[in-house]
């Protein structure tokens, strides 16, 4: 057990857990952003329970922040070990005839993310964290009603950001298209129902950012 | 032989020995048939270059039909060149146009060094396999007969197919990340399928994985690339259960 991660298929299977550890978060943050086009009063109520009860702030949000940390920290380090294990680049290199653009490219597609995540960040969660923790407002009130959704609403209205937003996503959809069977098949799970799951993948994959892309897309031309 | 032979200009890595740096060299061949292999082109050229005085290109090739391993070469962009299922003997000319320039290199690999031109050092996949890849029987005379154990159709079949690897290297070769995990894959899994392998299974998963670290291959990102290279059409599900064979031998202490 002792040095798990000091050996290759170590590596990957922690990879794979934070990898799929992410994709049940992205799914969940999908669904309570759904709710926000559906019912702003639900959409509301979620948020503001999600803000404040204290096994989502103090315990799950210091373990996702540590799963993002982690994956992406983890994909530089296998990136680089991998270019060590490289010998001399080859002259003439056909990588579209074995595999996807998205498998060869998912340090860059990652990449985007984190840029993607840190802007996110700054809009968001920064925000939230301070008008909660440091100016010590648990309310979630905002002038005798529920700010969360008005909160929302403001951060689409200026269009560069839902440009940023949609971008932001296909990168997401590019990562998710080779990261989704990936994980599996690095856990070892590799059996009669893969097939299946590829297609589940797939969908996942592109519905998943697509979803995201029409919720910020509806916001900006319903606000 | 029908038609008229091909004319190629040829990109060739030559490197003198394992310390010079190496370069790409242009070289012409004419009237190439369209029956030939590739490396009966490459003697082609060999014999040219001998006649005129230069020093031949060294490549690897040994049974010359598909069952050594030996032959390696990227051609045009993939290990073993454009086809499927084949190694570079099997490869044949037929697969090319006239006129058409060609990019001929070594397998690439920080564990892979360059011996010479197109050879190189594949010593250790030898040494991965010697660290595991193998069952302790004692063989003398006091053989158990090899029936007396029943094994299931289904996973004589799949131990079958993962021993049909080569140890060519093309996955290795192939692999963005340099990385061997379908060959050692495929080695665990031939033993890992039959009872005679599973006395030793933790142990040998765990060395061969570990002397595969040790010789500087790179970490699977499960890119599929490999499995479509590969000669002898090794699965990915061979890296899945070298996965759980591993974990669960780590696991386990």
């Amino acid at each position: 057990m002792s040095g798990i991660l000091n050996s290759s298929i170590g590596r990957k299977f922690a990879m794979a857990l934070s990898a799929l550890f992410l994709m049940i978060f992205v799914l969940q943050h999908f669904v309570i952003n759904l709710f926000s086009v559906i019912s702003p009063d639900t959409f509301n109520e979620i948020s503001h329970f999600m803000g404040t009860f204290w096994v989502i702030q103090y315990v799950i949000q210091p373990i996702l922040i540590i799963g993002v940390i982690f994956h992406f920290v983890m994909g530089f380090v296998l990136e680089i070990k991998n270019k060590k294990a490289n010998g001399v680049k080859y002259a003439k290199n056909n990588g579209a005839a074995n595999s996807t653009w998205m498998s060869r490219n998912m340090i860059w597609s990652g990449g985007f993310i984190l840029a993607f995540l840190i802007i996110h960040f700054i809009d968001f969660w920064i925000p939230e964290m301070n008008t909660k923790y440091i100016l010590g407002d648990m309310s979630g009130m905002h002038n005798g009603e529920f700010r969360y959704f008005h909160e929302l609403q403001e951060k689409f209205v200026p269009i560069w950001r839902v440009a940023l937003y949609i971008v932001g996503f296909v990168f997401l959809a590019l990562h998710l298209l080779h990261g989704f069977d990936s994980a599996f098949q690095s856990t070892g799970a590799n059996n009669k129902y893969t097939k299946g799951l590829q297609g589940f993948g797939k969908a996942y994959a592109i519905l998943i950012p697509l979803g995201f892309i029409f919720i910020a897309l509806f916001h900006h031309f319903t606000h | 032989m029908s038609g008229k032979g091909m004319n190629l200009t040829l990109k060739i890595w030559r490197q003198k020995d394992a310390n010079d740096k190496g370069k790409m060299v242009d070289y012409k061949v004419t009237d190439i048939s369209e029956h030939m292999s590739f490396l009966e082109m490459m003697d082609v050229l060999n014999e040219q270059l001998v006649n005129s005085g230069e020093e031949p290109v060294a490549f690897d090739h040994d049974c010359r039909e598909g069952i050594c391993g030996m032959c390696s070469m990227y051609i045009n962009g993939e290990a073993h060149g454009p086809d499927r299922g084949i190694t570079t003997c099997q490869l044949h000319m037929r697969m090319f146009n006239d006129g058409d320039t060609i990019t001929i290199e070594p397998f690439r690999a920080a564990a892979f060094p360059v011996i010479k031109d197109l050879v190189v050092d594949r010593s250790s996949f030898d040494r991965i396999q010697q660290a595991g890849g193998y069952i302790s029987v004692n063989t003398s005379g006091n053989t158990q007969d090899a029936n007396a154990i029943p094994i299931s159709k289904h996973a004589a079949d799949e131990a079958m197919d993962a021993a049909t690897c080569i140890g060519c290297g093309a996955c290795v070769a192939t692999c963005k990340n340099s990385s061997a995990m379908l060959f050692v894959g495929a080695k665990v899994s031939q033993y890992a399928l039959l009872p005679q392998g599973q006395v030793e299974a933790a142990d040998r998963v765990k060395n061969m994985v570990a002397q595969m670290d040790l010789e500087g291959f790179g970490n699977c990102t499960n890119t599929g690339a490999c499995e479509v290279e590969c000669p002898k059409g090794i699965s990915l599900e061979n890296i899945a259960r070298m996965n759980r064979e591993y974990l669960a031998a780590t696991l386990k202490g």
